[in-house]
């Protein structure tokens, strides 16, 4: 965090002056390690062994905080009697289909009832909850009725004591991650791991509470989501939900990457995280929402969300008569991402791209693979500051340095246009605590630079000139398309303003709403991304609030505006006890005001403001009016926090270690090597994986190689290398290596290394350094390589990209690559160039025998 | 210059007989740095805006004068960061307004060996010719027997720097042409 989010930083360290103890677990070691209490080196990959150690530290000791387990999470729910947890199995979970290498996830529901996941993919599952549905003899779920998913009160046991109940099932699932087994898996000895063992519990209940902070380290692998969900487990047993100073905090790397997940550019979102619908026969509006929307919490709101987004998106032409026009939003048929994009474009099927302040030929993982698909294209638009790897990859791109193309043999027609920087721009950027910001234009952009507002609205007016008239159906939906923006200036930019008012929404009268609660079904509201309903409330930008940090209270609301309705801890019910009151006044965020009948505090209370902690709902209630006043989880379908997902994870309910897709182990833990169903991409000649655990071959890349981030750049560095105060700071691309690593490979300081993965070879500078620890793993000496990203051929500091080194196999949930954990080699000396450095390749498969079945078993 | 002023101009004497002993201050100080005032200070606006690189978001006054930005700071104000800013978020001067940046449309025709400049104009006519042309020829009305009403012909791929109404505008104008394919740093 120091690191990479070093303004962010002084907060911990604020803590820390205070008397906070800060634990830091990394491979590396970092200015965050430096300042640490505690380092933790592990071994990159194994932290849902290192987290489920912890798990299991605490329900073994009962240091979970009972009360707040037992009245906020699902512990007490009792699970159907057909589930089967990785005990049972030898690391899966009951549902797994091999042949399609997916779950069922239906033996993992609570006993007698559905339940469906906050967010995700719900869609998905349609067909599946259709026939579940139908085999549970409601028939009428599909479009004529309703079906009753999830009706009805789980059955509880709140002394925990019943086998099938959720605790129990958790205390048996992580019994096996002892604190022995943490060594052999993590590296991590035992009196190291007792240390956070006992700093973390000691430091959770009603008196304290313990922060989590992560970032990409957990997110980039085959099993990054079940990274999140060991710590949400961990954190919701030790009451730090909800609650000031606890949590778990992404930081995210990129100004407003949160918000490009909010008002999401990804192929599986709507705003607001209403799911892209796929493909069905007859699905209609009516069943999309059946299907879709959880029958309790504010998720069961999701028709007033959606249909006003739907207006917002085609005003006048989406009418009830005509389901909102529904049917003009694109259908899925599976998954779209940016990676099997790549694919699309080697296989000739997508054929135009654009990629907006975005640097795949050296950004993404496997970036070969980026590079072919792009030179398979008919046409490119990139749109960035600079000349990045991705605008000139056709004229001196890797490919062309080893003889395998020259330019005059690539067809694809490159278009570069300058882009605006946030100085030259109005707009909102949602940082990493949900928080909207927003920045005010200082200058005009010079020459053709322009705004991605302006290159969108003006490209979407043009397309919509040039088709007007258009009969076609095809049509439909560009031509019905609200898109008037009022546009000021020489330049006709775009009212960057307006557009954040049609995010906020309108009510009837189309004045700008103040919260998503006042949202209708029926198409007399619009709202552009329900969660961000109220940035706009009386016709302010409340985005651009500035009132000085000192001139208001620690949680300063009225700095920026952050989703949903200015709240500031996400869930805060639950930093109340269930009467109401704080769990201590040390820790207090929110109470109810008997008096006022109000919720009240220091934050706004994410709950119903006027909903009384006795609150019980009558039979049959609905959405919001279905929480009880001991719900805090007021967007989770039972209203409580999930130590067991009884829905919406493809890869299973409990997080279980698995060892990445390449990895010198055999798992120690199950006879399951893999996530067995990790998503992997159809087969490609550069995208091949190094054989793991005993299998032959796999003593040839015997290194783990993890990627990370240095202060002084900027991700794939198309916003750094071409700084000179950043390009000094850090000259060029290097590897991180132990002095152990350097003697038995011959490695100088200063000197060159060569790394060699299934994918890829590169060079870099050699930085011997004790910060890289060799671990004892499973008995035996490991050594990690310590690979900073920010580099390509281009700029001012150069070097190779270490996402050449990458495979394509993804996190099934999120379709996230894998780039904190691979197999490598590193040898002495500068790459060969040319042809020979493909010959080099080409002999490292052939010595690990590596094929295209190689890595994809189950 | 009289005499006492001419003594009074030398550094020693001021710092041997003034209040800064130490010569790092008042002592130190001559007729040319005396002149010297920061850029900051003689700006026309201050502009309040928010650093464009990781998710902190960090406060930032860009100061502009004459129509151009003369100095990127950390703005005081923000609870978030309170004045401060990391190295990258200090080089958001020469980002903006470095010699890196490029200000014409450059075009590299197909098989071509070198860039070659375009009226931005054409080029927006050009672009729109392509999209329309490679909507229509991966264009699906159904998929195995279901309506889908979709293109696979074209795809985007954003940075996570672009502003919420961009990502908006991008959203709504991608998935009316029928694009699924629409991602985003976001996702990687």
């Amino acid at each position: 965090m120091a690191e990479c989010h070093p303004v962010g930083f002084q907060w911990v360290m604020e803590a820390k002056a205070r008397g906070a103890k800060l634990i830091h677990v990394d491979p590396r070691f970092t200015r965050t390690s430096a300042v640490a209490d505690v380092h933790v080196p592990l071994r990159a990959g194994s932290d849902i062994a290192f987290l489920g150690g912890i798990i299991n530290h605490v329900l073994k000791n009962q240091k979970y905080f009972r009360d707040y387990v037992v009245a906020y999470t699902n512990a007490p729910m009792i699970l159907s009697e057909e589930f089967r947890d990785t005990e049972d199995l030898d690391g899966v979970f009951s549902g797994l289909h091999p042949d399609s290498r997916s779950y069922d996830p239906s033996t993992w529901q609570y006993a007698g009832l559905e339940v469906q996941s906050a967010a995700g993919e719900r869609d998905e599952e349609y067909e599946d909850r259709v026939e579940a549905v139908a085999e549970a003899g409601r028939g009428e779920a599909h479009g004529s009725g309703g079906a009753d998913i999830g009706e009805g009160e789980p059955e509880r046991d709140l002394t925990l004591e019943h086998p099938r109940c959720v605790f129990q099932v958790l205390k048996r699932h992580f019994a096996r991650y002892t604190p022995e087994m943490v060594e052999r898996i993590c590296g991590v000895p035992p009196a190291l791991f007792q240390q956070v063992c006992d700093l973390v519990s000691e430091n959770s209940g009603r008196d304290r509470t313990t922060a989590f902070a992560y970032a990409v380290g957990w997110t980039q692998h085959t099993v990054g989501v079940q990274y999140i969900r060991a710590a949400s487990i961990l954190q919701t047993l030790l009451g730090n939900i909800g609650r000031p100073g606890g949590g778990i905090l992404a930081l995210r790397g990129h100004a407003s990457i949160q918000g490009s997940t909010d008002i999401p550019t990804l192929f599986n979102l709507l705003p607001g995280y209403i799911p892209m619908p796929h493909a069905h026969t007859n699905e209609n509006l009516d069943a999309f929402i059946e299907a879709e929307a959880a029958h309790k919490g504010f998720w069961g709101d999701m028709r007033s969300y959606f249909v006003s987004l739907l207006k917002s998106y085609w005003g006048d032409a989406a009418t009830a008569d005509n389901d909102f026009r529904f049917d003009y939003l694109p259908r899925l048929t599976g998954t779209h991402s940016t990676y099997e994009t790549a694919m699309a474009q080697i296989d000739g099927v997508c054929k135009g791209y654009f990629l907006l302040g975005e640097n795949p030929a050296v950004g993404s993982a496997n970036a070969k693979i980026q590079r072919l698909g792009m030179a398979n294209l008919d046409w490119l638009v990139v749109r960035d500051f600079s000349l990045i790897e991705s605008a000139t990859w056709w004229q001196d791109g890797p490919e062309v340095e080893t003889g395998e193309t020259r330019p005059e043999d690539i067809g694809t027609e490159v278009f570069f246009l300058p882009a605006a920087a946030h100085t030259e721009k109005d707009g909102s950027f949602t940082n990493t605590q949900r928080m909207l910001q927003w920045h005010s234009q200082a200058v005009e952009p010079a020459g053709d630079i322009r705004s991605d507002l302006w290159f969108t609205y003006h490209l979407g007016r043009i397309i919509r000139e040039k088709l007007a008239g258009s009969e076609d159906e095809m049509d439909r939906p560009l031509l019905d398309l609200t898109w008037d923006y009022p546009t000021h200036g020489d330049l006709a930019e775009p009212d960057a303003e307006a557009v954040l008012a049609e995010i906020n929404g309108r009510d009837a009268e189309g004045r700008p709403i103040s919260a998503y609660t006042q949202l209708k079904p029926d198409g007399s509201t619009s709202c552009g991304c329900w969660i961000y309903a109220g940035v706009y409330a009386d016709g302010v930008n409340q985005a651009a609030r500035r009132k000085p940090g000192r001139d208001q209270s620690w949680v300063a609301p009225e700095w920026g505006w952050a989703w949903p309705a200015n709240r500031r801890v996400l869930y805060n019910r639950a930093s109340a006890d269930p009467d109401g009151r704080p769990w201590s006044e040390r820790k207090a965020l929110i109470w109810w005001d008997a008096e006022q009948g109000r919720w009240t505090g220091h934050d706004v209370p994410d709950f119903v403001a006027d909903r009384p902690p006795d609150y019980r709902p009558p039979p049959g209630a609905r959405g919001p009016d279905a929480l009880a006043g001991d719900d805090p989880f007021i967007m989770q379908a039972d209203g409580k926090a999930w130590l067991h997902v009884p829905a919406g994870l493809v890869d299973g309910p409990l997080p279980a270690h698995y060892e990445p897709q390449e990895s010198p182990f055999t798992n120690p833990l199950y006879g399951q090597q893999r996530n067995p169903v990790r998503h992997l991409l159809k087969p490609h000649p550069d995208d091949r994986s190094a054989p793991s655990g005993a299998d032959p071959g796999s003593e040839v890349f015997p290194y783990v190689a993890t990627t990370y981030r240095l202060t002084e750049h900027h991700t794939a560095g198309g916003m750094s290398r071409w700084q000179p105060y950043l390009a000094e700071l850090q000259p060029e691309f290097f590897c991180e290596v132990s002095p152990g690593l350097a003697d038995e490979r011959g490695l100088e300081h200063g000197g060159w290394a060569t790394i060699v993965s299934a994918r890829g070879v590169i060079e870099a500078r050699v930085m011997v350094t004790a910060r890289m620890a060799p671990l004892t793993v499973d008995g035996r000496t490991l050594h990690q390589v310590g690979l900073p990203y920010h580099w390509g051929p281009n700029g001012l500091s150069t070097g190779d990209a270490a996402n050449e080194l990458l495979h394509l196999v993804l996190d099934p949930n999120t379709h996230i690559q894998e780039a904190k954990a691979l197999a490598c080699d590193i040898r002495p000396g500068r790459r060969p160039r040319g042809p020979d450095a493909l010959a080099l390749l080409r002999a490292y498969r052939e010595r690990a025998g590596i094929t295209d079945r190689t890595g994809t078993r189950m | 210059m009289g005499v006492r002023r001419w003594i009074g101009s030398w550094p020693v004497y001021r710092q041997a007989t003034g209040s800064d002993p130490l010569g790092r201050g008042a002592a130190a100080k001559s007729a040319g740095s005396e002149r010297l005032t920061a850029r900051v200070s003689t700006a026309d606006r201050v502009v309040k805006s928010v650093c464009p690189y990781c998710a902190v978001g960090c406060g930032q006054n860009v100061y502009v004068q004459d129509g151009k930005v003369t100095q990127i700071e950390g703005d005081p104000d923000s609870p978030v960061s309170r004045g401060r800013l990391c190295p990258k978020g200090s080089a958001s001067l020469q980002l903006t307004t470095g010699p890196a940046r490029e200000r014409k449309v450059l075009y590299r025709r197909p098989h071509g060996t070198e860039w070659e400049p375009l009226d931005l104009d054409e080029a927006m006519d050009m672009i729109a010719d392509r999209v329309i042309a490679a909507r229509r020829e991966g264009w699906q009305w159904e998929d195995d027997g279901v309506r889908v009403r979709r293109t696979l012909g074209l795809a985007s791929l954003g940075g996570a720097t672009l502003d919420n109404e961009e990502n908006y505008l991008i959203k709504k104008l991608f998935t009316a042409l029928g694009a699924v394919q629409i991602e985003n740093q976001a996702r990687i």
